[in-house]
């Protein structure tokens, strides 16, 4: 009972919240055109803090069966309990594009946010985008991983690091590889983080940090792992997406 | 009026006319009155969300051991020393089920794991609310006097910075947050005292402004002080918005009250060069020199390239006087006595040079449109006036005006400033993060008359920076003893001594550390002397060839004379050493082959240092590490054998691990590394 009240809480906030962006910006927004499919053109599986706006808006781009950018389509933006949306709805620019900065609820974990839109028949079409919130854990395995092991894991190079990552002879994997490091229980990752690659009969060129890191570190990174692996790590807890 | 009084005293006489009425009333009114607490006991909030709590646990595989652990009734966490009552556990029965993991809905989600035990701090010092509220609301949300609603999650690394005031890992916005105090000078204005009585001390360097005139224009100051973001996008200056008419008076009483420079120091007109100087010239004697380890200039594609350790330089032509530059590049501490820059060792043409190649960089359209008239000696005392209004002394130090005392407001526990304290504007949330956030967002919206200055922040920085004021609060004051942690004394390390002199002049600190002093851009020279070998470093510092290529801040070259090269190997090989190495107690030479060979092995298969470390520079590819094609000549053996066993030791967060490694091994990898000497071909070639 009590959910079911919060629930329409958070929508009456939600709708309200809405009501006020759109009395100042669009009275109402009409579709003057139509799409079939949307798709993600920047800002999915960003790593964010729980309950604060992610760093990058995400842009969404509605496209006909053609494959064409749609100008002037409705797209609305939903997600779970506690996510906002700046807009929440919006009609897509001349590029067929839809810009909105997303505000994660306050627990950490991996938010699915929707975009949704209707084809001509009226019938819906969405495109679901994972988003990232790091609790403290997370986090300090994300500072962690950053450190310690970015410039081997991490094959993008940036203006501060260089990546280390096409010196190897073998190649290490990124953490993002679900099909890989899914399959490690947390036993074998903490066994290879600690003893190094050779722990598991792996790479020695993997080096031991089970003297360097303590063993609360070492669980925040395998954490950090959970949490950016795709696909999703199969005990990750919980999804936070709308019912 | 009478005539319901008498109504009154008749009906209640009509209850109690006899005994027995009496008593049956008085009974009844009994069990009304005990049957209140049970009812309000049996429909409270936290009884149902108990009750939920169960029916959820109830078809779960974990369901006995989660109905073992749960305790009904009010549960509570009683700190006397914290003055925490906590009682949210009553209806967040799993905040400790660590099997709950998949629950999503409020109030029996498992709390994140944090490096904190619930019992041993409670709830409330993190989240604030009212801890001994037994209802939703008011645990929540209540604003009563003296109470405080929940932390939003965003800014919830505030409270670990109540007690920690060291940057922690875990907290990346808290730090980014209390840099930026430091970075912009917040802290000059509003100072903010810590527990431990030490003060927040700020990290950017505002010039001195007595001899402001030597240096640049009163146009380009009028430009500066309407918006410095236009001369440079990294000014950490606010922008004060000031009137085009003030503006005119500080530049005219700034030029006034600037007092010339000693001729010898600053001659009065630059001696012009009959020839131009080499423009690629003067592009390569910048890049040799590593300027931009320290400057960043904003390249074609609008990003800024380099250091931000001294000032933006993209329009610095249009800024600073050629004569002046030229005795600036000669020898800055004439000018400002505590900048960072340090003190090259040009010749003559080469300053020429490189006056001539910064002095390139301007930017036509900055001063375009300011024409000033000559000031008038009104204007100059309005600008004074304004000067010590705005509190411009309390970061610059200008002539003749002094620097004012708590400018502004001290924000040492803004973190817990009452509401009712608080005006806020209308349309906004009426909580005090969103208070702070508005304020740093756009201080003028509080009123017009205000004096604090408009930044240029982005909103995560807003965001940061509402977090770590948000930490300052009163609990940080209060603590217990068991939970003060001593924050870092301020380290005042001072190299006596003529190398103690080249040191300050070459601003060593401003990127190494030594003794806990100095900026951590390049390595921790305390216990250089045990490290290195004497020749190498002597050679290092006369051409500070890098030794990580990747890297694009660099050791610049300093063009040190040969006398003051040996004062500072010298000092460096006396002085700073470790107590628990002897530098000699391992040959730097002359290891069996055998052992040179088992290290070998050891490097290329045990320990697979190749990944990050190159020694044959064909093919080897690794550069985490730096290089060590020439190891043997550059670092002594027992350092390389201490370093081998315990990395952290020798040097805290190094990110090479310490691989537990027996002595035999570290001996062996010690051999190897100490026969990769610097090439006989190469050394006659130097």
């Amino acid at each position: 009972m009590s959910r079911i009240l919060w629930l329409s809480g958070a929508l009456a906030l939600t709708l309200a919240a809405g009501c006020t962006r759109h009395t100042a910006s669009a009275p109402a927004l009409h579709a003057t055109a139509t799409g079939s499919a949307i798709v993600e053109s920047s800002g999915g599986k960003q790593l964010g803090t729980p309950g604060a706006m992610l760093p990058q808006p995400l842009v969404v781009q509605v496209n006909d069966a053609q494959g064409n950018a749609v100008t002037g389509a409705l797209v609305e933006f939903r997600g779970a309990e506690g996510v906002t949306f700046d807009p929440a709805a919006s009609l897509s620019d001349s590029s067929g594009q839809v810009s909105t900065n997303v505000t994660l609820g306050a627990p950490p974990g991996r938010y699915e946010v929707t975009a949704a839109s209707n084809d001509k028949a009226g019938k819906g079409f969405v495109l679901k985008v994972t988003e990232l919130a790091a609790g403290y854990q997370q986090q300090l395995g994300f500072e962690l991983q950053d450190q310690y092991c970015a410039r081997c894991h991490d094959p993008e190079s940036s203006p501060q690091r260089v990546s280390n990552y096409d010196n190897l002879a073998v190649k290490p994997h990124a953490f993002t590889e679900g099909e890989t490091l899914n399959n490690f229980s947390d036993a074998d990752l903490i066994a290879i983080i600690s003893h190094g690659g050779p722990a598991l009969n792996r790479s020695a060129l993997m080096p031991p940090y089970g003297v360097t890191l303590s063993r609360s570190e070492v669980q925040a990174l395998i954490s950090y792992i959970r949490l950016v692996s795709d696909p999703p790590w199969r005990i990750t807890g919980v999804v936070y997406a709308k019912q | 009026m009478k005539s319901m009084k008498a109504r009154l005293i008749s009906f209640s006489r009509a209850l109690v006319r006899d005994p027995i009425r009496t008593f049956g009333m008085v009974s009844f009114l009994l069990l009304v009155a005990l049957a209140i607490a049970p009812a309000k006991d049996h429909f409270s909030e936290w009884r149902h969300y108990q009750q939920q709590y169960l029916r959820l646990i109830h078809d779960r595989g974990d369901a006995v051991t989660l109905q073992r652990h749960f305790q009904g009734g009010i549960r509570q966490i009683w700190l006397p020393d914290l003055g925490v009552v906590d009682r949210c556990q009553s209806c967040h029965t799993g905040l400790d089920e660590a099997s709950l993991v998949d629950v999503s809905t409020q109030p029996f989600r498992r709390h994140p794991p944090i490096p904190h035990r619930l019992d041993e701090f409670g709830c409330v010092v993190c989240h604030r609310g009212q801890g001994a509220a037994t209802t939703v609301a008011e645990a929540h949300h209540s604003t009563l006097a003296r109470e405080e609603p929940l932390l939003p999650a965003r800014y919830i690394e505030a409270s670990c910075g109540q007690c920690h005031h060291v940057a922690l890992p875990g907290t990346p916005k808290l730090n980014e947050g209390r840099e930026l105090l430091a970075r912009y000078g917040c802290v000059r204005c509003h100072s903010i005292k810590l527990p431990d009585s030490s003060t927040m001390t700020a990290t950017d360097q505002p010039p001195p402004l007595t001899h402001i005139g030597d240096k640049t224009s009163r146009e380009w100051i009028y430009a500066w002080l309407k918006d410095p973001a236009s001369y440079a996008a990294s000014a950490t200056m606010p922008n004060f918005q000031l009137s085009d008419a003030d503006a005119r008076d500080i530049s005219a009483f700034l030029i006034a009250n600037s007092e010339p420079l000693p001729a010898d120091i600053v001659p009065v007109a630059a001696t012009k060069s009959s020839s131009a100087p080499d423009p690629a010239a003067g592009s390569s004697l910048y890049g040799e020199s590593f300027c931009a380890s320290c400057h960043a200039v904003q390249n074609a594609a609008g990003n800024l390239v380099g250091g931000d350790l001294g000032p933006e330089l993209t329009r610095v032509g249009s800024k600073v006087k050629p004569e002046w530059l030229q005795a600036w590049l000669r020898d800055p501490r004439t000018y400002d006595s505590h900048t960072l820059m340090p003190r090259y060792r040009w010749t003559e043409p080469q300053l020429t040079l490189m006056n001539a190649y910064v002095q390139s960089k301007t930017d036509p359209d900055l001063m375009a449109n300011v024409h000033l008239d000559p000031a008038t000696s009104e204007q100059i005392a309005h600008g004074k006036a304004l000067v010590t209004e705005y509190g411009c002394a309390v970061c610059h130090e200008i002539r003749g005006i002094q620097k004012p005392e708590n400018f502004a407001p001290e924000l040492s526990r803004i973190g817990s400033k009452p509401l009712a304290q608080l005006v806020f504007i209308s349309g906004m949330q009426q909580t005090l993060p969103d208070y702070i956030a508005a304020k740093i967002h756009r201080p003028r919206a509080f009123g017009t008359a205000l004096r604090m200055p408009q930044y240029t922040f982005s909103a995560e920085q807003v965001d940061a920076l509402t977090t770590a004021l948000l930490s300052y609060t009163d609990r940080s004051f209060t603590l217990p003893t068991r939970l003060q942690i001593p924050s870092p004394s301020i380290a005042t390390y001072q190299p006596a001594g003529h190398a103690g002199k080249l040191m300050t002049e070459l601003n060593c600190f401003a990127c190494h550390r030594i003794n806990g002093r100095g900026g951590d851009m390049a390595p921790d020279l305390t216990w250089e002397g045990t490290a290195v070998q004497r020749q190498w470093l002597d050679d290092f510092l006369k051409n500070p060839n890098t030794l990580r290529p990747a890297l694009i801040r660099r050791m610049p070259k300093f063009n040190l004379s040969d006398s003051d090269r040996a004062v500072l190997t010298d000092y460096f090989m006396t002085v700073y050493q470790t107590a628990d190495i002897d530098r000699d107690s391992m040959p730097l030479s002359g290891y069996s082959t055998a052992l040179v060979e088992q290290g070998r092995q050891l490097f290329y298969s045990k320990y697979s240092c190749q990944s990050c470390h190159m020694v044959n520079a064909a093919q080897d590819k690794g550069y985490i590490g730096p290089p060590l094609t020439q190891v043997g000549s550059r670092l002594t053996a027992p350092w390389i054998f201490h370093w081998l066993k315990n990395p952290q030791a020798l040097r805290p967060g190094t990110i090479e691990p310490n691989q537990n490694m027996s002595d035999e091994d570290a001996g062996a990898l010690t051999a190897f590394l100490m026969a990769q000497k610097t090439s006989p071909t190469r050394e006659a070639k130097r």
